[in-house]
């Protein structure tokens, strides 16, 4: 589909962008937090690659070639914003978040995921992971990136990237346990001779 | 090797993601038989990680596709194709 793309028939460039427009609207929101501007952003982004399409190797998968395109394209934006935004992240430190020490998990079935109430506490809990490690979560959990397409992607290296996964998970699990707990209390088992 | 329950948490990771060596797994599976809490911990990760990456905690806004396909429709008449780069 890139070469017809390349060789003039530019219609084609909407059904090779159809697979992706969820990941890169996904990317964009995961960094700016605000959907209007992660829309603005992805299509910026989408924009972009038709310009670039020539330049893409297809030695890369074309679905990273875009995530790329669209990271750059929101820093490029929190940066106007913030133009102290840096990133200090120290991936060599000790200090791992401590996790939430619960003694009586029960599963949260996927069903869960239909209230609204549940879907809100996740998704504030992502968008409130630093920066630096909500790019590599959503890159290697939602977007199922592996470690050395998540590292090339962020410039990082494949240790950073195990690093900032491993904190954003406990820092994850931090918050969420205690707060899924509660908002979906287990039943309480009920004994029928009582 | 016996493991306390913070050099657990520093390898629920990858114990999760299966990159562990061998005895280091067996070191911590030996843990988790016995530590209620490192349990917990590990199962509620899991847990929160498949609930995170459901399609459903993020939604496309409504009519995202359409307006993204018109826009590019229009930025693709406005300026000439794509060509391929020689490298």
């Amino acid at each position: 589909m890139i070469e017809e793309v390349l060789g003039g028939q530019t219609e084609t460039f909407h059904q090779l962008i159809r697979p992706y427009e969820r990941s890169v609207y996904l990317m964009a929101l995961s960094m700016l937090k605000n959907e209007a501007e992660a829309e603005e952003a992805a299509q910026e982004a989408f924009i972009k690659a038709y310009r670039n399409l020539g330049r893409f190797r297809s030695d890369s998968r074309f679905s990273t070639w875009l995530i790329a395109i669209v990271l750059n394209e929101a820093r490029a934006r929190l940066r106007r914003k913030m133009p102290a935004l840096t990133d200090s992240i120290d991936d060599t430190s000790d200090d791992s978040p401590v996790p939430a020490q619960l003694t009586d998990w029960r599963e949260i079935p996927s069903e869960s995921l239909e209230r609204q109430e549940v879907r809100d506490i996740i998704r504030r809990a992502l968008l409130t992971l630093p920066l630096a490690y909500r790019e590599v979560f959503i890159l290697r959990e939602i977007e199922d990136r592996n470690v050395q397409e998540t590292a090339s992607t962020l410039g990082i290296t494949a240790a950073s990237v195990k690093m900032r996964l491993h904190r954003a998970r406990m820092m994850l699990q931090k918050q969420l346990a205690p707060q899924l707990k509660t908002a979906l209390p287990t039943s309480r088992r009920r004994f029928p001779w009582f | 090797m016996v493991l306390n329950c913070r050099h657990v948490w520093d390898y629920i990771s990858g114990y999760l993601d299966n990159t562990l060596d061998a005895q280091t797994r067996v070191d911590v599976e030996e843990h988790l038989a016995h530590c209620e809490i490192c349990s917990a911990v590990l199962d509620s990760t899991r847990n929160i990680l498949i609930l995170t990456a459901d399609d459903r905690v993020f939604e496309l806004p409504v009519g995202y596709s359409e307006r993204l396909h018109a826009r590019l429709t229009k930025a693709m008449l406005e300026e000439p194709p794509p060509e391929p780069e020689s490298s």
